[in-house]
């Protein structure tokens, strides 16, 4: 039984962990705090379930088209939202994002019906399999285990080796020294936004798939990710990863004994982590100067 | 243009004859609106004053001590599931039930104002956006409170049932008299507290934390109150808006809801008592009135619905007011950052200095 658990647990962590990673993108190179994830990831879940109901398109193929969208989504946030703001301050930014989550939300609604929908997702929990005695595992956690792996693993690529990786990684320690150095700085923001759409949209699925799809279905996910990414310290990816598997194990052994409070439990350790250590498990806490 | 040469200036209620005048007079208007509206109205009315209430408390907080909070439809439970408590099963008297249950709100704003003490931008966020979760789920699973059922509100009577004096507000006027005295009490109060010590050490924390302890103003101190004071008076909007609803139950008190207590301190204007209580009237009357029958708003209503039935679902065009909400949002942000109430002081500017 404390093998299923884990086992769960860890599934459902790493979901939230390589949701919370596209959260880490856009806040480590711009600063902003994107209340709109969730819902850009909704969004683009929909999409992806209206291509496959109503064009019985293969998965794949809606896949594809999804990703696109969900990129082109995130450009078009930041292109016409986050850029034209002059010199706004963190609660203006905040704003901006929570603005954009209520616009995308209502459009879902008004196209797709408050009504909960099911997703079709090839991984399913249906099929299952049994490699140690008393220890399930079914299709789906296999699923966000290996894209979680292949994310993480990309993604260290793409940070360690390419020009591109590079540029984000200079824009986040310094805008101004990395203008200079010629890096166009809006336009990694626009490339973050649309990235960590795309990893926020495949998160979507594997969530749909969880539960049902709705306008307000990635509000809950959305919020766990957002602890997940704060417990491990907004900064490091490693560190959220390892965030949100421990916030899915806890989640999950405390919702076994006390299954009515398990809504809750991820706010009330991350209010608890936060007093311990103000800048989450894995970050340095800096005192701004003056 | 206005100067101001001593503190007394600083802190007189009125600054001029002309604000005295003008003051009065929307006063008695206030006073006198009933008579003009229709009955439905007076409910649209009751529901802006306990906005107002709740948007100049909040507005104390973020925009005055520079702190985020996006769970004050937490506190706002506190004060409506704390009076109708009191007053249904311990019998306390409204006058008594309604400060008690706000005071249990400022207690638990002083209880969240410890860890905000340490945390900023988005760590105060998640731990603010918790705890109103968090307080909704317990809310929840309480059966006294009704649990997920919601329950109703007592009858509004503002005598002492106990001993025999009875005062029961039935109409939706009565009520509209007895949250207007309140209202103006509150906002007065808030404009008091601002002019004083204390809103100057708020005020001072928001410029700069570093800079403000320096000066000596305790941080400890001054950010739990400003958490506790901003949880009052989302405590006494809370318990006024349960008996304005008469129903109510856990869900009503969401996160959204949390948002669009934000954006009417942001509409109109941080910093500012005028933006909030403008901000609170614009997005009310938006979202209770406007925004909830779009279909049959003049002017857009027969577009709105010609696109509905062409490309989108005309069941979901009541989804219609979150995306106007959240334009709102952003346009405020993007065009003007001081909100309604930067409109305003541009107005004013205007014709104070015409021609030039």
């Amino acid at each position: 039984m404390i093998g299923q658990l884990i086992v769960e647990g860890l599934a459902i962590g790493a979901c939230y962990g390589f949701f919370a990673i596209a959260f880490v993108i856009i806040y480590k190179t711009s600063e902003v705090v994107n209340f709109a994830q969730g819902e850009m990831a909704m969004l683009s879940t929909f999409v992806a379930y209206h291509i496959l109901v109503y064009y019985h398109a293969p998965f794949w193929l809606a896949f594809i088209i999804t990703m696109v969208f969900a990129i082109l989504l995130g450009v078009f946030i930041e292109f016409a939202f986050l850029r034209p703001a002059k010199d706004p301050t963190v609660l203006g930014l905040l704003v901006i994002t929570l603005g954009a989550e209520m616009l995308l939300m209502g459009l879902a609604g008004w196209k797709w019906g408050a009504e909960q929908k099911a997703f079709v997702f090839p991984m399913s929990f249906q099929v299952t399999h049994e490699p140690i005695k008393g220890m399930v595992i079914n299709d789906w956690d296999i699923g966000v285990f290996i894209a979680a792996g292949c994310i993480m693993v990309l993604l260290y690529i793409f940070f360690r080796y390419t020009k591109l990786g590079v540029a984000m990684k200079a824009t986040q320690q310094n805008q101004n020294a990395a203008k200079i150095m010629g890096i166009k700085v809006e336009r990694v923001f626009s490339f973050a936004w649309g990235l960590s759409s795309l990893l926020g949209a495949i998160a979507g699925m594997f969530f749909a798939a969880r539960a049902t799809l709705d306008p307000n279905f990635m509000m809950e996910p959305f919020m766990k990710a957002f602890a997940a990414a704060v417990l491990g310290g907004l900064m490091s990816i490693p560190g959220v990863i390892i965030g949100g598997e421990l916030l899915g194990l806890i989640e999950n052994f405390f919702g076994y004994a006390w299954p009515e409070w398990k809504p809750i439990v991820a706010f009330v350790v991350i209010v608890l982590v936060l007093c311990i250590r103000p800048s989450g498990l894995f970050a340095k806490h800096y005192v701004k100067k003056v | 243009m206005d100067m101001k040469r001593e503190y007394y200036e600083d802190v007189e209620l009125f600054s001029s004859n002309v604000v005295l005048f003008w003051s009065l007079a929307f006063l008695v208007f206030l006073f006198t609106l009933p008579i003009y509206t229709p009955n439905y109205y007076v409910y649209l009315l009751n529901l802006i004053m306990v906005h107002v209430i709740l948007a100049v408390g909040l507005n104390i907080l973020v925009g005055y001590t520079g702190q985020i909070s996006l769970g004050h439809a937490g506190f706002f439970a506190i004060g409506a599931y704390g009076t109708a408590f009191l007053m249904t099963y311990l019998h306390i008297p409204f006058i008594f039930a309604l400060p008690l249950a706000a005071f249990i709100a400022a207690f638990f704003g002083f209880i969240l104002g410890l860890p905000a003490l340490r945390l900023e931008g988005p760590y105060l966020a998640i731990a603010t956006l918790g705890f109103g979760l968090t307080i909704m789920h317990v809310i929840g699973r309480w059966d006294i409170f009704g649990g997920r059922m919601g329950i109703h509100a007592p009858p509004l009577d503002i005598g002492a049932p106990k001993i025999g004096v009875s005062w029961v507000l039935e109409s939706d006027i009565s009520m509209y008299y007895l949250i207007l005295i309140i209202a103006i009490i509150m906002v007065v109060a808030a404009r008091n507290i601002m002019k004083t010590r204390v809103g100057r050490a708020f005020v001072a924390i928001r410029d700069s934390d570093i800079a403000a302890e320096v000066m000596g103003v305790n941080l400890t101190t001054y950010k739990t109150l400003a958490f506790a004071i901003s949880a009052f008076y989302a405590g006494i909007a809370g318990g006024l808006f349960g008996f304005v609803c008469g129903f109510f139950d856990p869900f009503t008190f969401n996160f959204i809801l949390s948002i669009i207590f934000l954006v009417m301190v942001v509409v109109g204007g941080l910093g500012s008592i005028l933006g909030a209580i403008m901000g609170a009237t614009l997005i009310t009357y938006l979202q209770y009135d406007l925004l909830k029958n779009v279909s049959e708003a003049p002017f857009i209503g027969d577009f709105l619905v010609s696109i509905s039935k062409r490309w989108l679902t005309v069941v979901g065009l009541e989804n219609f007011g979150s995306i106007a909400l959240g334009l709102i949002m952003i346009g405020i942000i993007v065009f003007e950052p001081l909100g309604m109430y930067g409109v305003w002081i541009r107005i004013k500017k205007y014709w104070m200095t015409w021609p030039f």
